[in-house]
């Protein structure tokens, strides 16, 4: 099973923004508990998609050098309950992008309506954590996230697969 | 543009409301960052972010929060404690914290409390207006 929560990029500006769209569906298995009779996207799964959103954005600023992790929720707004068969768009702006971390805002959109508003901080561990030791090999981009970037970032680089 | 000491202390204020979820009332210039106001590692970069945006500054992560590189060097910490050698790095590096108290008792874990607000306010002001 992969864990992803968006279905493509719409948009792609390497280091500035980027723009996915994810289709909500009956046959994600999950709503038909969240909830039974009245399914509706979880909202934390709505932050996870915003979460990938952004963090391929940072991740791709830096070459995919980086273990880019989710440090912080600044904002987590929602608007509007999200159900099956309703397509979402994120957009993720990089907001500031340092050595040691990277901020990003965001929203949801359903149409013209505002699902949510969504601020993240991410953290590039290897240059945080007070010198803390991670593996090496980069556990955050793996090829997993590829097939989505094909038409957006140059193929040299990508996450290389089988490392 | 220069801005009063009055007028960095309220926008910084409003820095550290919005990045840590606080009540106004709660932020005073001697609150202490971690112990006080309850801010995390994270937190911190989130504040030099949001300070940089505010007033339009550059802010090198290690200048505002020297502590990390001090800590790992053997030469500026002996027994849990800064040597003198380090409370002079200290003091180059963090002109904008009163380390006055600390150095009677300059234990590394008490280093937490120089990060007030008011060693923040200072920074933006020697930061705007010493700066060419």
């Amino acid at each position: 099973m992969r864990w992803i929560w968006i279905d493509k990029f719409l948009e792609f500006n390497s280091g500035i923004n980027a723009v996915s769209l994810k289709n909500v569906t009956l046959a994600e298995e999950h709503l038909h508990d969240h909830f039974p009779g009245f399914e509706i996207m979880p909202e934390c799964l709505m932050i996870e998609a915003m979460a990938q959103t952004a963090g391929i954005l940072v991740g791709e600023a830096r070459n995919f050098e980086e273990k880019v992790i989710l440090a912080k929720i600044k904002k987590a707004v929602f608007y509007h309950y999200v159900r099956p068969g309703d397509t979402i768009i994120l957009h993720a702006d990089v907001e500031s992008i340092a050595p040691e971390a990277a901020s990003t805002k965001g929203r949801i959109m359903r149409g013209d309506e505002l699902i949510a508003e969504i601020s993240l901080m991410f953290s590039h561990i290897d240059n945080n954590l007070g010198g803390k030791q991670f593996p090496e090999e980069n556990f955050v981009f793996t090829e997993m996230f590829n097939s989505l970037l094909t038409d957006f970032v140059d193929n040299t680089k990508l996450p290389e697969t089988g490392k | 543009m220069a801005m009063s000491r009055e007028e960095i202390f309220e926008e910084v204020k409003e820095v550290l409301v919005d990045a840590l979820g606080l009540d106004d009332d709660e932020v005073t210039e001697s609150a202490t960052l971690m112990g006080d106001l309850g801010a995390e590692s994270i937190d911190f970069l989130d504040i030099v972010f949001r300070l940089e945006k505010s007033f339009g500054i550059k802010i090198p992560r290690e200048e505002l929060f020297p502590a990390d590189s001090l800590l790992s060097n053997p030469d500026f910490v002996s027994n849990g404690k800064l040597t003198e050698k380090g409370l002079e790095e200290f003091k180059a590096k963090m002109p904008h914290s009163d380390i006055t108290a600390f150095q009677e008792d300059p234990d590394v874990n008490k280093l937490a409390n120089l990060f007030t607000v008011a060693s923040i306010v200072n920074f933006v002001d020697i930061k705007l207006n010493n700066a060419a």
